[in-house]
């Protein structure tokens, strides 16, 4: 008994040593710069945790190849630690704690989702780790007066600003009656909330007003309200499976609407999945690869979206083209400060202003970027049946003309 | 209109609840263990017709061959764990099928990937009333769906060998042993049943709705509380609590926002729980 007691505390030593001498990857070892990422690489969000993790690798091996980062006279190349998050914001904050306390590194780069952006900033922030995240757009993280927090994509209340100006634009400037259905998530609710405002502002006139359950996926009770009130846009925001509920349901009770504007149609690979079903359908996204944003690293839009094409075997999705962006904002930041102090690295950041391939980025102070406007794609079906993605707003950058209003399902 | 159209709605909506409720009860019956991991067997039966349709079947066939497979499944799960909780107590078995369920969960994650998805059955739209009342095909046919094959369960079980003996495991399993039943056979084949009756709602879930691995849940629980509700053993009390739920939960949905359905549904629950109580301590009372 004492002698198994002695041989177990032995161990248990042993192994306590071996937890906390492991390797530690400063900030900067040899010629490496080591970011941190925690990745839902499993669980509920692990499609577009792929997408993320593609992006910052292409990034990755795109910057290292040419030429790395120079700071001081030296150059150096980008290294990634990633941990599977599971989806689970807990966990993400558990791996945020573990990346900058154990593995030692001094900067970050964000996890997917919002849930997960929200859960990690706090331990950033308290460690002064400056992060640049690609995946949380809620506009909440954005509020709460972060200083090393950093998003290269448009805030969530952005997303489908545009749909009900352009609707407002159409109507000859008058306000128009809007029905909207939103999931009751952070990320959705913050859509709702620029709807509001943009429906305010225009003197638009909101009819009806749901809130659709995290378990969605029959919004019927929904649509029949929108077929008795016939109002001018349709809003949906509920992640991929309220794009899919939404088309679906859509198509099946022939509700007709002339304008549905709606998020996460991409990742929701409607054109796919519902065919023509989805024709009309107008979506808020980030980025589109026919957008004519340059840089030095990727060219622009249609060339990143080859080199993706042929890297990983399909077309990027936004998600992977923002957290390119992530990366080649840091090496611009690190190039500026000519340092790897954390502060200077920060200050550094916030001063960012450049093109990417991706958009323009400059930061307010809360940290979002203000300087890249979403953009709304329409779904657009030939004649065979083929669907594909155009881009109809803002009018800069659309590549064919928006078709408004929706047909009638009876002249289809 | 709207009055015939949340009715409609619901009614079809409920059938398919009730279904897999049907499926709940009579495990819960037969073997006294509430299956967690109702839900999940309802996306896994989903995705094996959402496969069927990527590969250029319709997914309409589903029906048939999810149940099948599901059989199967349900009969491994349950000389896999089951039989090794089941004369243990509620608690125990709830445990067991939790585990159940988030492992199904995550190796459907895996196996299927973490995507939402559909299968379209391509069947169009009933319009009544002169085009005031919508009714999407695929609702309309997973109800018949979901209806034959209640009834089909209801006959096997009058009249099969089997159905029998299942109705006399539940009724009192020590008794039926020693008149020959084999039980473990029997609750084998309960869970097989279960897990086909699973199988056949999650194909028409597919069809009608959406799948996603961790969507499971909230089935578990419609089913969990029409069973509540209609109480053990009543077989058509799951029906029309089945359909109870769905009106009811439409209605909700109208008078009182979306936001509120399945509030709505919870504190229904909660009122017919007190309710139940009351009775029951009343018909004690009258026992004393």
């Amino acid at each position: 008994m004492k002698i198994n007691k002695i041989i177990l505390s032995f161990i248990s030593a042993v192994a306590i040593l071996l937890s906390t001498s492991v390797v530690s990857f400063a900030k900067v070892v040899g010629d490496k710069i080591v970011l941190g990422a925690a990745i839902s690489l499993t669980g509920k969000y692990s499609s577009n945790g792929v997408h993320t993790q593609n992006g910052y690798n292409m990034a990755v091996d795109r910057i290292n190849s040419m030429g790395g980062v120079k700071v001081g006279g030296k150059t150096y190349k980008f290294e990634i630690i990633y941990y599977d998050d599971e989806s689970n914001p807990k966990r993400a904050a558990q791996l945020a704690e573990r990346l900058i306390s154990q593995d030692k590194v001094e900067f970050m780069l964000g996890p997917y989702s919002s849930g997960l952006t929200k859960a990690i900033a706090p331990v950033t922030e308290k460690y002064g780790v400056p992060m640049v995240e690609a995946n949380g757009a809620s506009r909440s993280l954005f509020t709460k007066g972060y200083k090393y927090l950093f998003a290269v994509l448009a805030p969530a209340n952005l997303y489908l600003d545009v749909a009900i100006r352009t609707a407002v634009e159409l109507n000859g400037g008058k306000g128009v009656r809007i029905a909207q259905a939103f999931e009751q998530d952070a990320f959705s609710q913050d859509v709702r909330l620029g709807i509001l405002d943009a429906a305010k502002e225009t003197g638009s006139e909101i009819i009806i007003d749901d809130k659709l359950p995290k378990e969605l996926n029959d919004m019927a009770a929904t649509l029949v309200k929108v077929k008795q009130m016939k109002p001018d846009v349709l809003v949906v925001s509920g992640h991929t499976k309220g794009a899919l509920t939404a088309i679906r349901q859509i198509a099946e009770m022939k509700v007709d609407v002339p304008m549905l504007a709606m998020t996460h149609c991409d990742a929701a690979k409607l054109s796919k999945q519902h065919g023509k079903n989805s024709q009309y359908a107008l979506c808020a996204s980030q980025w589109h690869k026919t957008l004519t944003y340059k840089d030095n690293f990727f060219k622009d839009g249609m060339t990143y979206a080859a080199d993706f094409q042929k890297e990983f075997g399909y077309d990027p999705p936004y998600q992977s083209a923002e957290s390119s962006a992530a990366l080649l904002v840091f090496k611009d930041a690190f190039e500026r400060a000519n340092s790897f102090d954390q502060k200077k690295v920060r200050d550094a950041l916030a001063a960012t202003n450049m093109q990417t391939f991706y958009g323009n980025i400059k930061f307010a102070p809360g940290g979002q970027n203000v300087d890249k406007p979403m953009v709304l794609f329409q779904v657009m079906c030939d004649g065979a049946g083929k669907c594909e993605n155009k881009v109809v707003a803002p009018l800069k950058w659309a590549s064919a003309k928006l078709i408004h209003p929706i047909p009638k399902w009876s002249d289809r | 209109m709207i009055t015939v159209q949340a009715c409609l709605d619901g009614i079809l909506l409920g059938v398919l609840f009730a279904l897999i409720a049907y499926g709940m009860a009579l495990q819960w019956g037969v073997m006294n263990i509430i299956n967690i991991a109702q839900g999940d067997l309802v996306i896994l039966g989903g995705y094996i017709a959402y496969f069927m349709y990527l590969y250029g079947i319709h997914p309409a066939w589903g029906v048939i061959v999810a149940p099948v497979i599901m059989y199967f499944v349900g009969v491994g799960l349950y000389k896999l764990v089951i039989n090794k909780v089941v004369d243990r107590d509620l608690f125990i078995s709830i445990l067991a099928t939790f585990g159940i369920s988030i492992l199904f969960m995550q190796l459907m994650n895996f196996a299927f990937g973490a995507d939402v998805v559909l299968a379209n059955s391509g069947y169009g739209t009933t319009f009544l009333f002169d085009n005031n009342v919508v009714l999407p095909n695929s609702k309309i046919f997973s109800a018949v769906v979901s209806i034959f094959f209640a009834i089909c369960l209801v006959i096997y079980m009058k009249k099969s060998k089997l159905g029998r003996a299942i109705r006399a495991t539940a009724q009192n399993a020590r008794a039926a042993k020693i008149l020959g039943v084999d039980t473990e056979k029997v609750y084998a084949a309960t869970f097989g049943i279960n897990a086909a009756l699973c199988g056949v709602a999650g194909a028409l879930i597919s069809i009608t709705f959406t799948i996603h691995p961790y969507m499971g849940l909230p089935y578990t629980i419609r089913s969990f509380m029409i069973v509540i509700v209609a109480g053990l053993g009543n077989l058509p009390g799951v029906a029309l609590s089945g359909m109870g739920l769905g009106v009811f939960e439409e209605f909700a949905d109208y008078i009182l926002g979306t936001e509120f359905r399945i509030g709505a549904v919870f504190l229904l629950l909660v009122l017919i729980l007190v309710y139940r109580r009351f009775k029951l301590s009343r018909k004690r009372e009258y026992l004393k």
